[in-house]
């Protein structure tokens, strides 16, 4: 099979899901006759028609309420947000519907919907559209946070999103909709919470998940790889849950973690793992947990700024000697 | 039937409420449902309904005063009833409650010095300059140390500010010294004075007192240990088990100290207690000392419980986490050093106990077995006796019993 | 634009009664006066501590709830903000499981998990108390949008209060539901005053049906007293929501005796003693029992039995709830995800 890009393995995994169920829809702004903003859904509007593939007006409060109300009643929403960065203003409708409405209501209603989209940065877009969100979702009971890295676990990971009871936080990234690689023929699916070794290796654990990984991470491990380090590298797949064993029992073997993430250093998902691992592997570490992340700040508009704050080659590799004693 | 007004809770936070006005008089009639009350709360002026109908018979909280959630603040009855016992079972919760609060610090003291205390600065010392007399070593170094009986004072640490990592423990097995030692813990030519810790002070005093109050003398002998190890090792291949060397040395002491109650005995002054049980105590090194928690009938117990039990206490006493009666009430010591290469030593009487025995280490030796030199494997041990109690005569048959029992170890499995 | 509803006067008693069957407007009776006495007890367990959290009452809306809910189908949809203990009665959610959850235990509608705000019932089809003001304007449009989405007639009625109107979430909704004709029908219970704050002092018109305008939906404004007339309004939108899907937006004029939340004044800084002792002459209970009385429906006999009938309900649920167990602590981790235990 020849290698597809990303936003088609999504497309794959949309139209797939929507062809096996009927109460499959997709929702959002741009989706339908626009084709999708990045072209995700390009084509879908034709085969499925209005009735499930709709456009929305610029609302996102109103829009995730709409697909949390048919979620509640039985249907299965994928509602797409054109960035993660606009998610904020429906941040209370994901928060305090979709997280908590299973457990609120003692288990009456739930909230089988996946909310997916770019998240992260791309080039020169700013503070308020670059933002990492992972942490600040996984911090919610109830939710389930998914980034894939890969075309094949996107469109594995997608499918099961839309399968699951749960509400998804499924994040994309808009730089990565043009990145191609080989999909299994057929029918599959990747379960949540199941991480996956990259890399085998001895000598230090690197944990990194979604662009950062596919476009950053994975040329500090080359380079290291090049200098007799010997990496193992892991991608979680899914950040809620987390797959911990996976990440432990590495560091059982290496004795030396680094996290790499593209969220800010306060409380990101590298601090939770840090501590899990501190938890569960600390007779086995021997050197102190290091992690890169984008700067404490909000992104800059100009290039060099931008670079310089968000994780890079160098930083990953400094962190790595760092934890070998090699520095 | 007479009943309570208590202060209602009117929000969720309020602890206290003030009563602001009274609406009914004592000796007015009061509805189901009349405001008789207004109340002020963390939040708000609120008005209290009546849940009952009768007489206001009693205002216990006048106007302005303050009264805890759920306290007496009003009796509604019929006209002539007696009311005293509403009020006595409440005055009591009302002064417990109130009593409560008062207690506390006031908030200020408590609270307000510490947050100025936290340094300025906390700028990073220059790289392998330890800033204290810490050692530091990352937690797989600990691990490593300990799994291979190394001290970890005596590695030099290679990582920042000298901190002991994998590779400095590496270093130290193989022989080799790390290539790039940073940092130096101790300093040559220098001293240190470093304060003496609670257990190290006890120790300090109890082995002092012992010494100059116990006139020790000691009796060793050497017993053949080939039955003993044969013995061992079927225990370990038939029940996969992990029986030491001590656990077996703890059953022969058992049996003979039964034997010879004489030995397993303590000095009370002008009486002695000689024991028929037998609790043995079983040194453990410290970091910073010693503690000897004890495994308490063993005249009773088989190899294995003995080896069970033994681990768990080693384990928790090597985290502190012993109870005070598991290393108080021995009849006897057991101390080993046999894992450090010793082949015999003295040890001090643990008081008020009558004896400690010294164990040392299995060693190859040519021993003449059926008229032929071969090499045999013994294990020489060391019984300290408090002469007040213990003589000589005694304390060598004991160890004769005891030598016995090791070189013929079936006789420590229970027949009956 | 669609013209507006209006809501018709009758002096006639028979018109008034449109045709309903005695045994369904002495069941309203009874309804309304049930819960009346459940809420008043509430603020009775409120206040011995039994209750904990925010608590708040109904005690005046009465026939707001009995009015509208009977005027749908048992299997349409209900949605509602946190005074929500009468719109789950009304909706047929058993008072016992309502009662057992205000006292914090296992058997409550949601085994002790969401409290006074949050009540829901999935065999009811009472979808949930929410207690984030305007949270749940979106959601109910999502329930109207899935009942269209399967071609099923059913609607969705979601209560909210006159605060609510001012929060993005009502514009985003109703803009929504009326741009894809979702058989939605909101409902304002204006009582005057978002807890403390009257309604000309936080809405720039002071007829909030006048944002209805804005969406091109239909609206209408009525009093809150009369429970006939709550159901004349509602039943006439429900029908055209499942003829056409077309949602509309009802004002209901109404008034609540007790403060905010149970922990909030009855009056004080925003309304007088005297606006609310005014506002009690017109009582919705009193209103109703004189309509049944001139069209010799009931008479005071009824009206006792009615009351001691209600007061042993009342009693019952209080007692199923004490006699019930708290949650037990392995609870705690359960229905956090679909698949957690339920």
């Amino acid at each position: 099979m020849p290698p597809v890009n990303l936003r088609e393995a999504l497309r794959q995994a949309i139209d797939e899901e929507m062809a096996r169920d009927d109460r499959v829809f997709l929702m959002g702004e741009e989706v339908a006759h626009y084709q999708g903003a990045y072209k995700v859904s390009q084509g879908l509007l034709q085969k499925y028609g209005e009735r499930r593939i709709i456009d929305t007006p610029i609302a996102e409060a109103g829009f995730a309420g709409i697909g949390i109300g048919a979620a509640m009643v039985g249907l299965r929403p994928i509602v797409e947000f054109m960035t993660w960065n606009f998610s904020l203003v429906a941040f209370d409708q994901i928060v305090n519907n979709a997280a908590k409405m299973h457990s609120m209501s003692g288990g009456h209603f739930h909230v089988p919907i996946v909310f997916r989209g770019p998240g992260g940065a791309a080039h020169n877009l700013a503070a308020t559209h670059s933002q990492a969100l992972e942490s600040i979702y996984a911090h919610v009971p109830g939710l389930k946070v998914v980034m894939p890295s890969t075309c094949e676990d996107a469109k594995g990971l997608l499918k099961t999103s839309i399968r699951d009871e749960n509400p998804v936080i499924f994040i994309e990234s808009e730089v990565m909709y043009g990145d191609k690689g080989e999909i299994p023929e057929g029918e599959y699916t990747i379960p949540l919470g199941v991480g996956k070794k990259v890399r085998e290796g001895k000598d230090i654990t690197i944990v990194s998940w979604a662009k950062v990984l596919a476009h950053v991470t994975t040329k500090a491990v080359a380079e290291l790889v090049q200098e007799g380090i010997d990496v193992e590298l892991i991608d979680p797949r899914t950040i809620k849950p987390m797959d911990y064993d996976l990440i432990v029992d590495s560091v059982k073997k290496t004795n030396r973690l680094v996290i790499v993430e593209e969220g800010w250093p306060f409380a990101g998902v590298g601090a939770q793992i840090s501590h899990e691992v501190t938890n569960r592997a600390f007779d086995y570490l021997d050197s102190p947990v290091e992690r890169v992340t984008q700067e404490d700040v909000p992104l800059p508009y100009a290039h060099n700024l931008e670079a310089a704050s968000l994780p890079s080659i160098e930083k990953i590799i400094r962190a790595s000697k760092k934890v070998l004693y090699a520095d | 039937m007479a009943v309570a007004v208590k202060m209602p809770k009117l929000s969720d936070t309020m602890t206290e409420g003030v009563i602001l006005k009274w609406l009914k008089k004592e000796g007015e009639k009061v509805t189901q449902g009349d405001i008789i009350v207004e109340i002020e709360s963390d939040k708000a002026d609120m008005e209290l309904e009546a849940f009952d109908t009768g007489t206001l018979r009693k205002i216990v909280v006048p106007e302005g005063g303050k009264a805890p959630i759920g306290s007496l603040i009003a009796v509604i009855g019929e006209p002539s009833e007696d009311i005293s016992s509403v009020l006595a079972s409440a005055s009591m919760a009302n002064v417990e409650s109130q009593a409560a609060p008062a207690q506390k610090p006031p908030l200020a003291a408590a609270s307000a010095p510490q947050v100025m205390s936290e340094p300025a600065s906390t700028a990073p010392a220059p790289k392998g300059q330890p800033t204290d007399g810490r050692i530091k070593a990352s937690p797989l170094a600990k691990r490593l140390a300990s799994e291979h009986k190394l001290t970890i004072q005596s590695i030099p640490g290679s990582g920042p500010l000298g901190r002991v990592i994998k590779r400095d423990i590496e270093a130290a097995l193989s022989g080799k010294i790390p290539l790039t030692p940073t940092s130096q813990v101790i300093t040559p030519g220098t001293a240190e004075e470093v304060s003496l810790s609670p257990i190290r002070k006890t120790i300090a005093k109890r082995m002092a007192e012992s010494k100059q109050s116990a006139p020790h003398f000691y009796v060793t002998i050497e017993a053949d240990m080939d039955a003993a190890i044969a013995f061992r090792n079927q225990l370990n291949n038939v029940f996969e088990a992990k029986i030491s060397f001590t656990d077996i040395i703890i059953k022969a002491c058992a049996s003979a100290l039964m034997r010879h109650p004489q030995v397993n005995a303590t000095f009370l002054g002008d009486k002695m207690r000689q024991h028929h049980y037998v609790h043995i105590g079983v040194a453990v090194a410290l970091e910073d000392g010693l503690v000897t928690p004890i495994l308490r009938n063993c005249e009773q117990k088989g190899i294995g419980r003995i080896n069970q039990e033994l681990r768990d206490l080693v384990d928790r006493a090597r985290n502190r986490k012993l109870k005070p009666d598991e290393y108080q009430g021995a009849t006897f010591t057991i101390s080993n050093l046999g894992m450090f290469g010793v082949e015999d030593f003295v040890a001090i009487i643990n008081p008020p106990e009558g004896a400690i025995l010294a164990v040392g280490a299995i060693l190859e030796k040519p021993v003449v077995k059926d008229g032929h030199v071969v090499v045999g494997h013994t294990m020489r041990v060391t019984l300290s006796s408090d002469h007040r109690i213990i003589d000589g005569a005694i304390a060598a048959r004991f160890l004769q019993d005891l030598k016995k029992m090791l070189e013929n170890p079936a006789a420590l499995v229970s027949i009956t | 634009m669609n013209e507006p509803l209006t809501a018709v006067k009758e002096s006639r008693i028979e018109s008034k009664l449109q045709g309903l069957p005695k045994k369904v407007l002495l069941g309203w009776y009874d309804e309304m006066l049930l819960s009346r006495r459940f809420e008043e007890k509430c603020a009775q367990l409120y206040q011995m501590g039994q209750i904990g959290g925010f608590c708040h009452l109904y005690n005046g809306q009465e026939a707001v709830s009995t009015g509208a809910i009977h005027a749908i189908n048992h299997d349409d949809y209900v949605i509602t903000a946190y005074r929500d203990h009468v719109q789950a009665i009304s909706k047929g959610v058993d008072p016992k499981p309502i009662m057992a959850e205000l006292l914090q235990k296992y058997t409550g509608t949601t085994k002790g998990k969401g409290g006074s705000m949050h009540i829901f019932d999935r065999d009811k089809n009472f979808l949930g108390g929410h207690a984030i003001v305007g949270s749940h304007i979106p959601i109910a449009a999502g329930v109207a949008f899935a009942a269209k989405y399967r071609n099923e007639r059913k609607v969705c009625l979601c209560f909210m209060g006159d605060g609510a109107t001012n929060i993005g979430t009502f514009h985003e909704a109703l803009n929504l539901a009326s741009l894809w004709k979702l058989p939605v029908i909101y409902i304002i219970e204006n009582n005057l005053y978002g807890m403390g704050t009257a309604v000309e002092r936080a809405s720039a018109v002071e007829d909030l049906t006048k944002k209805a305008l804005a969406y091109d939906m239909r609206s209408a404004v009525i009093g809150g007293h009369d429970v006939l007339e709550v159901y004349r309004t509602i039943k006439s939108a429900v029908d055209h929501a499942r003829e056409t899907y077309e949602p509309s937006l009802i004002e209901v004029r109404t008034y609540r005796y007790r403060g905010h939340s149970q922990s909030d004044p009855v009056h004080g800084h925003y309304r007088t003693k005297e606006e609310v002792e005014e506002e009690r002459k017109k009582d919705p209970i009193l209103i109703f029992a004189g309509v049944l009385k001139s069209a010799n429906l009931i008479d005071d006999d009824y009206i006792e039995s009615a009351e001691k009938k209600v007061k042993k309900i009342v009693t019952e649920c209080v007692q199923f709830a004490e006699n019930s167990p708290e949650p037990p602590l392995d609870e705690l981790y359960k229905d956090v995800y679909y698949d957690s235990g339920r």
